[in-house]
């Protein structure tokens, strides 16, 4: 029955080459208020809805751009990891959910990588895709982080990630739990080649990711409403029999407990990370022609290389 | 007399009978029991070792959870002599789900760490059913640092269904601490050795196992969540655990296939618990081997062995 639905008309659309940027629905509603917002003004809007302040879920791709000169990046090529390598199955074979996200998102896993400039400034950006089986980290996507670090590395370039992911993935057992220590080594380099490391926690991020690189930055900024935890709020509330109080968990709520060091709007995100990585790296001030900042800046001085 | 598990009932009723009759043998009695205990013994016997020579996942799971199965505690009290605790974060409290200080292991001095279930209510509740919260963990850390700023190997016993998922453990940053543990693991100079003695659950186990060498009971589990947790996520369905286990491949076999432990340390038929004598022994002879590998190799030498061996795992699946 859903066989159409889930298989057909995905692969049909790979087929053509669409890409999910195009709405199928032309209206989204606000998960917060309910509020009805036109496709494109939410798009033009960073995809933060315009009357609530509500920051939907961005596309990889979609936030790479947003943050690099002129829209533009080179994107890193990742490697191909083991597929399946416990031949799990649960309801489902894990190689079917890794096919059906696949055709869903059009990407190999849950991270892309990009490598370009940021108010002329070389640096590489990271991002976790949630619609990519949750996100969940597994052995594509910790190699895959690995390898941007390491890109960070080479190009003498600070390193920023948008975190998203709902944990380790399942189906990968133990390889996923894996990816703790070793993407922890890989942040490891990035600090003993001195590169800055900006995390920026988008909503939702939690489980092992956090209990690993996305804790670990030199900076750590947050989206206004992400939820950012160690243990979802279900577990915990199954684990102490009470209502969780209002805001846990929240942006908000890990500044006011040390965890993050600010919750920044998406429309001042690539002028805050751009003055935070230029302040660490000791590159020169951006002047800024446009007081809210949604785009070009015009160095001071020109940015070296 | 042993606690039995669910799939041990054929040998309970054995045991029980065995012990029944022994009960009631009385010398002056005209009627002779012995042969009869005697085939029952071996009766029990062979149900053992039936029972034990091919677990199952699940079963595994519950031989590692075994509430008479030794615990860190024990391990410490048998192998470690002059054990001097150490208690406290600094930061914020002291949290008896870790437990750990310093000693000796064969008379050479060490820092010990172990994840700490309790044995009775009581101690249970004490140690939180070996669930840290982020002081337990930061107290790991102050313990590390601490034993390689003098060049002393660290020994972790691990031992937990994972770290605590609770409203006071993500206020003062669960993930932040876990994610510091590991990073710091990465970091000593000295030597670090652990041993899975029962559950290694998830990134509460991890946080101290990032080590050098990673021995494993033959019945204990390692695993990224409880089979019960996957069961309720994958199948929506808790009672699906045993399939969970399954797929999940949480065994000291399966890791050491998939290059995760680099060796299982033999219990005695029946779980660690039936002997735990032998079991203390053999893991005093692992860690021995373990720690003469690693004992002449220069910090940087043992800082690299560690990232290699994490960076080279699932890279040859």
């Amino acid at each position: 029955m859903n066989w159409i639905k889930n298989f057909v008309r995905p692969k049909i659309r790979g087929l053509l080459g669409a890409k999910r940027e195009t709405p199928e629905n032309m209206w989204v509603k606000c998960p917060e208020t309910g509020q009805m917002v036109f496709y494109r003004d939410l798009e033009n809007n960073q995809f933060v809805i315009p009357g609530s302040g509500y920051h939907m879920r961005m596309a990889p791709d979609v936030r790479l751009k947003s943050m690099f000169d002129d829209a533009s990046y080179e994107t890193i090529a990742l490697p191909q990891a083991t597929l399946d390598p416990l031949k799990f199955r649960d309801e489902r074979r894990y190689t079917d959910r890794l096919k059906e996200a696949k055709q869903k998102t059009g990407a190999e896993d849950a991270i892309l990588a990009g490598s370009g400039t940021l108010d002329g400034l070389p640096i590489v950006i990271t991002v976790q895709d949630f619609s990519f089986m949750g996100g969940s980290l597994g052995m594509a996507a910790g190699e895959g982080l690995i390898t941007s670090m390491r890109a960070a590395v080479d190009k003498k370039a600070p390193y920023v990630l948008f975190a998203s992911s709902g944990g380790a993935r399942m189906q990968e057992g133990i390889l996923s739990l894996m990816q703790l220590p070793r993407t922890t080594v890989a942040v490891r380099e990035l600090r003993e080649a001195k590169l800055p490391y900006v995390v920026v926690l988008t909503n939702p991020t939690t489980g092992g990711v956090t209990a690993s690189y996305a804790m670990l930055g030199d900076v750590h900024i947050a989206e206004p409403g992400a939820l950012v935890g160690f243990a979802g709020p279900r577990v915990i509330e199954q684990t102490i029999r009470e209502k969780l109080p209002e805001g846990f968990q929240r942006a908000e709520y890990l500044q006011e407990h040390g965890m993050v060091d600010m919750v920044v709007h998406r429309h001042q995100m690539r002028d805050t990370v751009s003055r935070v990585v230029r302040i660490l790296t000791k590159a020169p001030p951006i002047l800024k022609n446009s007081i809210n900042g949604n785009g070009n800046g015009t160095a001071l001085v020109p940015a070296e290389s | 007399m042993h606690a039995y598990l669910d799939f041990e009932a054929p040998l309970a009723e054995l045991e029980g009978k065995i012990a029944e009759l022994k009960a009631i043998a009385n010398p002056d009695s005209a009627v002779s029991i012995g042969d009869e205990v005697k085939a029952l013994e071996k009766k029990a016997a062979k149900s053992l070792a039936d029972l034990y020579q091919n677990l199952s996942p699940w079963q595994k799971a519950q031989v590692a959870r075994h509430p008479d199965r030794p615990h860190s505690a024990d391990y410490i009290a048998t192998l470690i002599t002059d054990y001097t605790p150490m208690a406290g974060d600094r930061k914020f409290g002291e949290d008896n789900a870790i437990v750990g200080g310093l000693g000796r292991f064969r008379g050479e001095a060490v820092a010990v760490i172990g994840q700490e279930k309790g044995h009775d209510t009581q101690t249970r509740l004490k140690h939180n059913f070996g669930m840290a919260r982020p002081e337990g963990y930061r107290k790991a850390v102050r313990l590390m640092e601490t034993a390689d700023r003098f060049g002393i190997p660290v020994l972790t016993f691990i031992d937990t269904a994972g770290a605590y998922p609770g409203i006071d453990a993500e206020e003062r940053g669960q993930a932040e601490a876990i994610a510091r543990s590991t990073d710091c693991c990465l970091g000593l100079g000295v030597p670090l050795v652990s041993v899975i003695i029962g559950e290694g659950g998830s990134g509460g186990a991890i946080a101290i196992a990032t080590a050098n060498a990673v021995l494993m009971l033959e019945h204990a589990i390692y695993s990224v969540i409880s089979p019960e947790g996957a069961a309720s996520i994958l199948w929506r369905d808790a009672t699906r655990a045993k399939d969970a286990a399954a797929a999940m491949r949480i065994t000291a076999q399966d890791l050491k296939k998939l290059g995760i432990i680099d060796d299982i340390i033999g219990e005695p038929l029946g779980g660690a618990h039936r002997g735990p004598e032998q079991v203390m022994a053999a893991t005093e002879d692992a860690i021995s081997r373990s720690l003469r590998a690693f004992s002449a190799m220069p910090p940087d030498a043992l800082r690299a062995q560690r990232r290699d061996k994490f960076l080279a795992i699932g890279r040859d699946l």
